[in-house]
């Protein structure tokens, strides 16, 4: 029996992943704005930040009203609720993307250092690919996919830490370093809180085919906002 | 929390005719709670809700066969007494069904026909029983009046009534709400979620939300047989059979 719950779900699932790939391109375009310094590039995300937001309200009410309405049970229920969860998770994401171009403003034309921006390339395109490929799990509902994706937030997690140990390395060599290694700290704990939120929609992706909710990467580092 | 098994049916078949609308249940039920029985129309849910206290007897042409036992009694053993099993056993109907005389009167039926004289004990009867249905107070007042003069949903309170008047242990309700508004539904729920605690609750509904709202545990029928029993919660949110799931989720029924 075709259901006009059918139609509505299949509108939210699109809505939502339209959402999820606009928000890989913002942190895409943040990644390498920061890695060219370009400020102007920056400014625009900043400015486009509320675009993101909004998308988020729009598809929370539409849940919100799916649930009141059609009062979804078993697979309809997860699917909602999995799209209502993972929404906050990809505005957050976008909000690192934004916090992203305000240090690219920051940094200005600040002497780049060579050892750390091939660690911020390597980070920010490993970051770009996995909300890429979350998403991409979430249209196929691929819940293997989602499992190994949690290895790649691992990865970005130990990345951070590397940043982190180069940063004060270069400090304690040079004190006037000190504002360009926050950025550059900043930055770094970004796009590892950016892997943090793929993990959660890979933990939702995993709900929506199991019905379990599961935790990876419970011992993850840098998981402290 | 132990609990124990108050009423068992084993491949239970029942057929009308040469039609066979049960195909061997195995369920069991145990002591206090609430069950739901579930599925589309015709699966068999209502037909083996009226096996549980030998309602289908008075279907000519129907033939039973398998176990159903109520505490370890065969219900269908050739000695067995059908006025004790279904003063044990008793039944709510879709419709409610109350007798053409004063709410009083039908309170305690079964206990005037029992030969029950006591007025006094008959008094206590009704008051416990109408404030166990959750009727007494809208009643209290007009117990000599006839039941038939009372909203729909005040006389199936009232068949609640006069079913627990006889202290069952076992309440069947078959679609006890269908023909009420939604405000005496919800007032029905709220006296099965008291009763819950007391009483071992089996209620065929054709409404899910009821089923989910105040089951604890609900059985899915469909064409005759039993598809998936579980956990109210489990049913609603992850069912492990995939008729389950379609059935519940609307996609068929």
């Amino acid at each position: 029996m075709r259901r006009l719950f059918d139609d509505e779900l299949a509108e939210l699932d699109a809505d939502f992943t339209e959402m999820g790939m606009l928000v890989s391109g913002v942190i895409r375009r943040a990644v390498d704005a920061f890695l060219e310094r370009d400020a102007a590039a920056a400014q625009q995300i900043i400015d486009e930040d509320h675009k993101i937001n909004e998308r988020e309200i729009a598809l929370e009410k539409k849940t919100f009203e799916m649930i009141a309405l059609y009062q979804p049970v078993t697979s309809d229920l997860r699917e909602i609720v999995t799209i209502l969860k993972a929404v906050s998770d990809l505005e957050r994401a976008g909000d690192h993307a934004r916090n992203i171009a305000h240090s690219t403003i920051k940094m200005g034309q600040k002497q780049k250092v060579s050892e750390l921006e091939q660690l911020m390339a390597k980070m920010g395109q490993m970051t770009t690919q996995t909300v890429e490929d979350v998403i991409t799990a979430y249209v196929n509902k691929d819940d293997h996919e989602a499992r190994s994706l949690a290895d790649v937030d691992r990865q970005l997690d130990h990345l951070n830490h590397q940043v982190r140990s180069e940063s004060y390395k270069d400090m304690r060599q040079d004190a006037t370093f000190e504002t360009g290694a926050s950025i550059y700290l900043n930055v770094a704990q970004d796009l590892s809180r950016i892997g943090d939120y793929v993990t959660n929609v890979c933990e939702w992706i995993i709900y929506l085919r199991s019905g379990q909710i599961v935790e990876l990467n419970s011992a993850s580092e840098g998981t402290e906002s | 929390m132990t609990t124990k098994e108050i009423l068992t049916t084993q491949d239970l078949h029942l057929y009308y005719g040469s039609n066979e609308a049960l195909k061997g249940i195995n369920l069991s039920f145990e002591e206090k709670g609430i069950t739901a029985l579930i599925g589309p129309s015709g699966c068999g849910k209502s037909t083996y809700l009226r096996t549980l206290n030998r309602m289908n007897d008075l279907i000519p042409g129907v033939t039973i066969t398998g176990t159903a036992e109520f505490k370890g009694e065969d219900l269908y053993a050739p000695n067995a007494d059908t006025v004790q099993i279904r003063k044990e056993i008793g039944m709510v109907f879709q419709q409610p069904n109350p007798f053409p005389f004063s709410i009083y009167d039908n309170v305690i039926y079964g206990l005037r026909i029992a030969g029950e004289r006591d007025k006094e004990k008959l008094d206590a009867v009704v008051e416990k029983s109408l404030r166990q249905a959750a009727v007494w107070d809208e009643v209290k007042d007009h117990l000599h009046e006839s039941a038939l003069a009372l909203s729909g949903g005040q006389q199936q309170r009232v068949c609640i009534a006069r079913v627990l008047a006889v202290s069952p242990e076992i309440i069947l309700l078959d679609e006890p709400t269908s023909a009420l508004d939604p405000v005496s539904s919800s007032q029905i729920e709220a006296t099965l979620l008291n009763l819950r605690q007391d009483y071992t609750i089996i209620i065929v509904t054709h409404n899910l939300q009821q089923a989910s709202r105040i089951a604890d545990r609900t059985a899915f029928f469909m064409n005759g047989e039993l598809v998936e029993v579980d956990q109210t919660k489990n049913i609603f949110m992850n069912p492990a059979n995939k008729q389950t799931e379609d059935y519940i989720s609307g996609r068929f029924g």
